[in-house]
């Protein structure tokens, strides 16, 4: 893959090309953002796109100006704090690739790239690229967990799971948060972020004690976050540097049929408004 | 809180109201379709088109049927359009440049709010001109009844109504061709091993509930008159 792309695109082993780059600045929260222009003239072909705007950085701090925000720290694909907008793709052109992991050989000499920050209501631009993704932490915190006991850690293998099931789960797993599913959609929906959860957990026996209160307190959170609503367009799964796949939205979609059916939320037959 | 009251919460969060957008969208598939071959009995003979329609109109269930199609339409549409606001609020700018392949999404399914508008603006004419009509009769086997041939032969002699009616069909087409699969997926129907052929048959519900629909105005137009 990445040697046909250096091949593709022409790059050679050591050489420099040029970039000309539009990003998305913006001071602030409350602020008014837009496009400026940026040229970096000593792109590596090996250079990660994230080392790229490092390059930049470090020439906007030498000329006295504000360096670009963005947001970044393992740097190896698995923290999911990366997150921006490449030409109009979540994480840039490739699929299966974080920010971070996706190198400059995947663009050509002088060509024009627009960097913007991850856009939906619901993750307000703090600035430049940064977004707040505080949201995701909330809607974990309404049900994306399995309570257990405070005790000595229970063995391993206590609990048999098939390896079908285990592997689904896992697949689910994979999700690293990084919002880019929302970013994709052009609902701003965060459906595929909280499938992945419920799905995880609902497949797992230590999950599935809670499933109904989970799914619903989640769903209800989603939408209290202002996240949109799912018209199943797929953009999300395309875009998912983890490859999560929209048979979890439907796993989602049975889970919380069966909570409207079996209605178990306290919160919701005691308040009437969870 | 009262087992309704319940019901009504889940109902009506963004993946409920979503459940309702499936069931009613199933519902109208079934009735395009039988819309839909009823209409060929044009290419068999007008007394056996309106003997249809009669049988049709003259049974007491129809009362049932039209209310039960007037309820689902107006829940779709109005979970439809409302649920398409919000989305347009929950995203205010979509990107400077437009996403590709995988990371972007089928034209049918980012358009469903205007496809099914327009279809919906069909449907309220589409009543009037047919539904409430001119009321001509023909009498078959002593029995007197509409002769909604004939003014199916009128309607379609016109070519503004053709070109909207050719239009709109290729609409309902696209809205099947993303809705029926989707509707499926969102009740969460959704196997690896089946994805594929559920989104195929919504293609093929899709283009012969379309073709199925377009023959007759083109037949009564170049051939029927």
């Amino acid at each position: 893959m990445t040697a046909s792309n250096a091949t593709a695109t022409g790059h050679k082993k050591n050489s420099r090309f040029k970039l000309h780059l539009k990003i998305w600045r913006q001071k602030g929260k409350n602020e008014a953002g837009g496009l400026v222009d940026y040229d970096v003239n000593d792109v590596n072909p090996d250079m990660s796109f994230l080392e790229m705007i490092d390059v930049l950085n470090q020439d906007l701090i030498k000329k006295g100006e504000e360096p670009v925000a963005f947001d970044h720290d393992c740097r190896e694909g698995i923290c999911g704090s990366c997150a921006m907008v490449i030409n109009g793709n979540a994480h840039g052109p490739d699929t299966g690739t974080t920010t971070c992991q996706l190198h400059m050989r995947r663009f050509n000499d002088g060509e024009t790239v627009v960097v913007e920050p991850f856009r939906a209501k619901a993750f307000p631009v703090l600035k430049d690229l940064v977004v707040d993704r505080s949201a995701f932490d909330r809607i974990t915190a309404a049900g994306g967990y399995v309570s257990v006991n405070t005790g000595s850690a229970p063995d391993a293998n206590a609990i048999p799971i098939s390896k079908t099931i285990a592997d689904v789960a896992m697949d689910a797993a994979a999700c690293i948060g990084c919002g880019a599913c929302v970013a994709a959609c052009r609902n701003g929906s965060a459906m595929l972020f909280v499938s992945a959860k419920v799905s995880q957990l609902s497949l797992l026996p230590q999950g599935k004690a809670e499933r109904e209160e989970r799914v619903s307190r989640m769903v209800w959170q989603m939408d209290e976050e202002d996240f949109g609503s799912c018209t199943n367009m797929g953009s999300c799964a395309g875009a998912c540097p983890k490859e999560i796949s929209l048979e979890h939205i439907a796993r989602l979609n049975r889970e919380y049929l069966r909570a409207t059916v079996l209605k178990k939320d306290r919160q919701a037959s005691d308040s009437g408004n969870g | 809180m009262s087992a309704a009251a319940g019901t009504l919460k889940y109902l009506t969060s963004s993946v409920g109201r979503k459940y309702i957008m499936a069931v009613t969208g199933l519902l109208w598939s079934g009735f395009v379709l039988s819309h839909m071959l009823g209409n060929l009995l044009i290419f068999v003979s007008a007394e056996s088109y309106n003997r249809y329609a009669h049988a049709l109109i003259s049974n007491p269930l129809i009362y049932v049927a039209e209310a039960a199609l007037v309820v689902t339409l107006a829940l779709h549409a109005y979970n439809g359009i409302s649920l398409w606001l919000r989305n347009q609020r929950t995203k205010p700018s979509q990107y400077a440049v437009a996403p590709t392949r995988v990371k972007g999404a089928s034209l049918a399914s980012k358009s469903m709010a205007y496809s099914g508008s327009i279809v919906l603006v069909f449907i309220i004419l589409h009543l009037v001109t047919f539904k409430y009509g001119a009321n001509y009769t023909a009498v078959y086997g002593g029995v007197e009844m509409r002769d909604l041939h004939r003014l199916v032969l009128e309607v379609f002699r016109v070519p503004a109504y053709v070109a909207w009616y050719f239009v709109c069909m290729v609409l309902v087409g696209v809205h099947l061709f993303h809705g029926f699969s989707s509707s499926f997926q969102t009740l969460g129907l959704n196997h690896p091993r089946y994805n594929g052929l559920l989104k195929a048959a919504g293609t093929f519900y899709g283009v012969v509930v379309a073709a199925g629909f377009i023959v007759q105005p083109l037949y009564v137009f170049f051939f029927a008159r």
